[in-house]
Protein backbone atom coordinates (compact mmCIF):
# COMPACT_ATOMS: atom_id res chain seq x y z
CA UNK A 1 0.00 0.00 0.00
CA UNK A 2 2.71 2.48 1.13
CA UNK A 3 4.75 1.49 -1.70
CA UNK A 4 2.04 1.77 -4.06
CA UNK A 5 1.69 5.27 -3.07
CA UNK A 6 5.10 6.10 -2.91
CA UNK A 7 5.58 5.19 -6.98
CA UNK A 8 3.05 7.20 -8.22
CA UNK A 9 3.48 9.95 -6.00
CA UNK A 10 7.50 9.94 -7.39
CA UNK A 11 6.76 9.11 -10.77
CA UNK A 12 4.49 12.43 -10.74
CA UNK A 13 6.69 14.53 -9.01
CA UNK A 14 9.53 13.06 -11.99
CA UNK A 15 6.84 13.82 -14.54
CA UNK A 16 6.28 17.62 -13.41
CA UNK A 17 9.83 17.93 -12.70
CA UNK A 18 10.87 17.35 -16.50
CA UNK A 19 7.62 19.76 -17.58
CA UNK A 20 9.10 22.44 -15.56
CA UNK A 21 13.10 22.44 -17.26
CA UNK A 22 11.44 21.07 -20.25
CA UNK A 23 8.36 23.98 -20.41
CA UNK A 24 8.95 26.48 -22.87
CA UNK A 25 6.96 29.34 -21.06
CA UNK A 26 7.90 30.29 -17.20
CA UNK A 27 4.23 30.58 -16.09
CA UNK A 28 3.82 26.53 -17.17
CA UNK A 29 6.76 25.66 -15.21
CA UNK A 30 5.80 27.82 -12.00
CA UNK A 31 2.61 25.88 -12.11
CA UNK A 32 4.71 22.30 -13.09
CA UNK A 33 6.81 23.23 -9.99
CA UNK A 34 3.58 23.57 -7.78
CA UNK A 35 2.40 20.54 -8.70
CA UNK A 36 5.57 18.79 -8.06
CA UNK A 37 6.53 20.48 -4.57
CA UNK A 38 2.27 19.20 -3.61
CA UNK A 39 3.44 15.66 -4.29
CA UNK A 40 7.00 15.90 -2.62
CA UNK A 41 5.16 17.33 0.88
CA UNK A 42 2.95 13.69 0.47
CA UNK A 43 6.10 11.73 -0.08
CA UNK A 44 6.83 13.48 3.48
CA UNK A 45 3.74 12.40 4.74
CA UNK A 46 4.99 8.81 3.81
CA UNK A 47 8.35 9.22 5.79
CA UNK A 48 6.79 10.40 8.53
CA UNK A 49 7.35 13.61 8.47
CA UNK A 50 3.91 15.69 8.83
CA UNK A 51 5.59 18.84 10.29
CA UNK A 52 7.52 19.01 6.93
CA UNK A 53 4.49 18.17 4.95
CA UNK A 54 2.72 20.96 6.26
CA UNK A 55 6.00 23.60 6.22
CA UNK A 56 6.51 22.55 2.46
CA UNK A 57 3.01 23.41 1.73
CA UNK A 58 2.66 26.42 3.18
CA UNK A 59 6.37 27.75 2.48
CA UNK A 60 7.33 26.48 -0.86
CA UNK A 61 3.50 26.45 -2.26
CA UNK A 62 1.67 28.94 -0.49
CA UNK A 63 4.56 31.68 -0.42
CA UNK A 64 7.83 30.63 -2.78
CA UNK A 65 5.74 29.94 -6.01
CA UNK A 66 3.05 32.96 -5.26
CA UNK A 67 6.49 35.16 -5.18
CA UNK A 68 7.38 33.61 -8.61
CA UNK A 69 3.95 34.07 -10.25
CA UNK A 70 4.04 37.83 -9.30
CA UNK A 71 7.52 38.47 -10.39
CA UNK A 72 6.65 36.46 -14.06
CA UNK A 73 3.60 38.71 -13.98
CA UNK A 74 5.76 41.57 -13.33
CA UNK A 75 8.26 41.02 -16.26
CA UNK A 76 7.50 40.00 -20.05
CA UNK A 77 8.12 36.87 -20.74
CA UNK A 78 6.95 36.78 -24.51
CA UNK A 79 10.14 37.66 -25.57
CA UNK A 80 11.70 34.79 -23.02
CA UNK A 81 9.14 32.40 -24.92
CA UNK A 82 10.29 33.27 -28.60
CA UNK A 83 13.66 32.50 -27.74
CA UNK A 84 15.65 29.27 -28.95
CA UNK A 85 15.08 26.35 -26.27
CA UNK A 86 18.03 24.46 -25.12
CA UNK A 87 20.70 26.40 -27.36
CA UNK A 88 22.97 23.20 -28.72
CA UNK A 89 26.91 23.69 -28.08
CA UNK A 90 26.49 22.45 -24.59
CA UNK A 91 27.64 19.72 -24.91
CA UNK A 92 30.39 19.94 -21.70
CA UNK A 93 27.21 20.50 -19.48
CA UNK A 94 25.18 17.62 -20.92
CA UNK A 95 28.25 15.30 -20.56
CA UNK A 96 28.84 16.47 -17.17
CA UNK A 97 25.40 15.70 -16.31
CA UNK A 98 25.18 12.41 -17.78
CA UNK A 99 28.30 11.62 -15.90
CA UNK A 100 26.77 12.71 -12.28
CA UNK A 101 23.59 10.84 -13.00
CA UNK A 102 25.40 7.86 -13.63
CA UNK A 103 27.83 8.01 -10.49
CA UNK A 104 25.02 8.79 -7.99
CA UNK A 105 22.80 6.11 -9.54
CA UNK A 106 26.23 3.50 -9.22
CA UNK A 107 26.89 4.19 -5.77
CA UNK A 108 23.28 3.68 -4.30
CA UNK A 109 22.38 0.64 -6.23
CA UNK A 110 26.04 -0.96 -5.16
CA UNK A 111 26.03 -0.36 -1.48
CA UNK A 112 24.11 -2.89 0.61
CA UNK A 113 23.56 -0.12 3.30
CA UNK A 114 20.57 1.48 1.90
CA UNK A 115 18.68 -1.28 1.09
CA UNK A 116 16.80 -0.96 4.97
CA UNK A 117 13.05 -1.24 5.04
CA UNK A 118 12.23 -0.81 8.13
CA UNK A 119 13.24 2.33 10.23
CA UNK A 120 16.26 1.49 13.11
CA UNK A 121 13.54 2.02 15.94
CA UNK A 122 9.76 2.56 16.08
CA UNK A 123 9.47 5.81 17.65
CA UNK A 124 6.54 6.06 20.25
CA UNK A 125 5.24 9.48 21.64
CA UNK A 126 4.09 12.52 19.61
CA UNK A 127 6.82 12.94 17.15
CA UNK A 128 5.89 16.80 16.38
CA UNK A 129 6.23 17.62 20.08
CA UNK A 130 9.62 15.81 20.28
CA UNK A 131 10.88 17.39 17.43
CA UNK A 132 9.92 21.19 18.39
CA UNK A 133 11.51 19.71 21.67
CA UNK A 134 14.85 19.87 19.78
CA UNK A 135 14.28 23.03 17.78
CA UNK A 136 13.81 25.15 20.64
CA UNK A 137 16.35 23.33 22.86
CA UNK A 138 19.23 22.21 20.93
CA UNK A 139 18.95 24.31 18.17
CA UNK A 140 18.32 27.47 19.12
CA UNK A 141 20.92 29.54 17.76
CA UNK A 142 20.33 28.34 14.22
CA UNK A 143 16.95 28.95 14.75
CA UNK A 144 17.49 32.21 15.71
CA UNK A 145 20.16 32.89 13.23
CA UNK A 146 17.65 31.38 10.36
CA UNK A 147 15.29 34.44 11.96
CA UNK A 148 17.90 36.91 11.67
CA UNK A 149 18.76 35.81 7.78
CA UNK A 150 15.20 36.00 7.31
CA UNK A 151 14.69 39.42 8.22
CA UNK A 152 18.18 40.40 6.09
CA UNK A 153 16.57 38.85 3.19
CA UNK A 154 13.56 40.79 3.97
CA UNK A 155 15.26 44.24 3.82
CA UNK A 156 17.08 43.45 1.31
CA UNK A 157 14.58 42.35 -1.29
CA UNK A 158 12.77 45.65 -0.67
CA UNK A 159 16.10 47.91 -1.44
CA UNK A 160 16.42 45.97 -4.47
CA UNK A 161 13.05 45.86 -5.57
CA UNK A 162 12.56 49.79 -5.18
CA UNK A 163 12.42 52.16 -7.97
CA UNK A 164 15.16 55.26 -7.32
CA UNK A 165 18.20 53.36 -5.66
CA UNK A 166 19.70 55.11 -2.53
CA UNK B 1 7.15 0.16 4.38
CA UNK B 2 8.99 2.22 1.04
CA UNK B 3 12.82 0.97 0.94
CA UNK B 4 15.11 3.29 1.69
CA UNK B 5 17.15 3.31 -1.33
CA UNK B 6 13.18 4.10 -3.02
CA UNK B 7 13.21 7.65 -1.23
CA UNK B 8 17.27 8.07 -2.35
CA UNK B 9 16.55 7.40 -5.92
CA UNK B 10 14.04 9.81 -5.79
CA UNK B 11 16.28 12.44 -4.50
CA UNK B 12 19.29 11.30 -7.14
CA UNK B 13 16.58 11.99 -10.16
CA UNK B 14 15.49 14.98 -9.03
CA UNK B 15 18.68 16.62 -9.06
CA UNK B 16 19.88 15.77 -12.25
CA UNK B 17 16.67 17.19 -13.50
CA UNK B 18 17.26 20.35 -11.27
CA UNK B 19 21.18 20.28 -12.44
CA UNK B 20 20.27 20.00 -16.06
CA UNK B 21 17.62 22.82 -15.66
CA UNK B 22 20.84 25.29 -14.05
CA UNK B 23 23.11 24.02 -16.89
CA UNK B 24 21.45 23.73 -19.42
CA UNK B 25 18.28 26.33 -19.55
CA UNK B 26 19.15 30.23 -20.69
CA UNK B 27 16.20 31.90 -18.60
CA UNK B 28 16.76 33.22 -15.16
CA UNK B 29 13.52 32.29 -14.11
CA UNK B 30 13.64 28.96 -14.92
CA UNK B 31 16.98 28.63 -13.55
CA UNK B 32 15.75 29.87 -10.38
CA UNK B 33 13.14 27.14 -10.26
CA UNK B 34 15.44 24.67 -11.43
CA UNK B 35 17.79 25.84 -8.21
CA UNK B 36 14.18 25.19 -5.71
CA UNK B 37 14.03 21.35 -7.36
CA UNK B 38 17.79 20.89 -6.34
CA UNK B 39 17.00 21.65 -2.88
CA UNK B 40 13.89 19.75 -2.59
CA UNK B 41 15.95 16.74 -3.08
CA UNK B 42 18.30 17.40 -0.91
CA UNK B 43 15.16 17.78 1.56
CA UNK B 44 13.73 14.14 0.41
CA UNK B 45 17.62 12.75 1.33
CA UNK B 46 17.67 14.43 4.87
CA UNK B 47 13.71 13.11 5.59
CA UNK B 48 14.40 9.50 4.33
CA UNK B 49 17.84 9.33 6.60
CA UNK B 50 16.04 10.87 9.21
CA UNK B 51 13.46 8.35 9.40
CA UNK B 52 15.74 5.14 8.47
CA UNK B 53 17.84 6.29 11.76
CA UNK B 54 15.30 7.15 13.74
CA UNK B 55 16.94 10.30 14.36
CA UNK B 56 15.66 13.96 14.52
CA UNK B 57 18.33 15.73 12.63
CA UNK B 58 17.19 15.64 9.36
CA UNK B 59 13.97 16.94 9.86
CA UNK B 60 15.42 19.79 11.65
CA UNK B 61 17.96 20.48 8.51
CA UNK B 62 14.91 19.84 6.27
CA UNK B 63 13.18 23.05 8.33
CA UNK B 64 16.50 24.90 8.04
CA UNK B 65 17.11 24.37 4.38
CA UNK B 66 13.49 25.51 3.81
CA UNK B 67 14.18 28.95 5.40
CA UNK B 68 17.31 29.59 3.95
CA UNK B 69 15.82 28.59 0.61
CA UNK B 70 12.67 31.42 1.24
CA UNK B 71 15.52 34.27 2.21
CA UNK B 72 17.35 32.74 -1.28
CA UNK B 73 14.00 33.31 -3.66
CA UNK B 74 13.42 36.90 -2.27
CA UNK B 75 16.89 38.08 -2.62
CA UNK B 76 17.14 36.91 -6.12
CA UNK B 77 13.54 37.75 -6.83
CA UNK B 78 14.79 41.32 -5.93
CA UNK B 79 17.77 41.58 -7.74
CA UNK B 80 15.82 39.88 -10.57
CA UNK B 81 13.43 42.82 -10.84
CA UNK B 82 16.28 45.29 -10.46
CA UNK B 83 18.21 43.48 -13.26
CA UNK B 84 15.10 43.60 -15.60
CA UNK B 85 14.73 47.19 -14.68
CA UNK B 86 18.02 48.41 -15.78
CA UNK B 87 18.49 45.50 -18.80
CA UNK B 88 15.44 44.31 -20.49
CA UNK B 89 16.75 40.85 -20.42
CA UNK B 90 16.26 37.21 -19.23
CA UNK B 91 18.98 35.34 -20.97
CA UNK B 92 22.05 33.84 -18.46
CA UNK B 93 24.43 34.28 -21.20
CA UNK B 94 23.52 38.81 -21.30
CA UNK B 95 24.46 39.36 -17.83
CA UNK B 96 27.70 40.35 -17.55
CA UNK B 97 27.52 43.37 -15.36
CA UNK B 98 29.57 41.69 -12.99
CA UNK B 99 32.40 40.43 -15.45
CA UNK B 100 34.85 42.41 -13.83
Amino acid sequence: MDQGFFLLFAAVSVITALTVVLARNPVHSALALMACFLQVSAIFVLLGAPLLAGIQIFVYVGAIMVLFLFVIMMIDVREAVLQRFLPGGNLPALVLLVLLGLEMLALVLWSDRFSATEPAAARDGDQVRELSRAIFTDYLLPFEAASVILLAALVGAIVLARKEPG
Amino acid sequence: MVPLSWSILLGVVLFVIGAAGVLLRRNILVVLMSLELLLNSVNINFIAFGRYYADFRGQIFAIFVIATTAAEVAVALGILVALVRNKATLKVDDVTVMKG
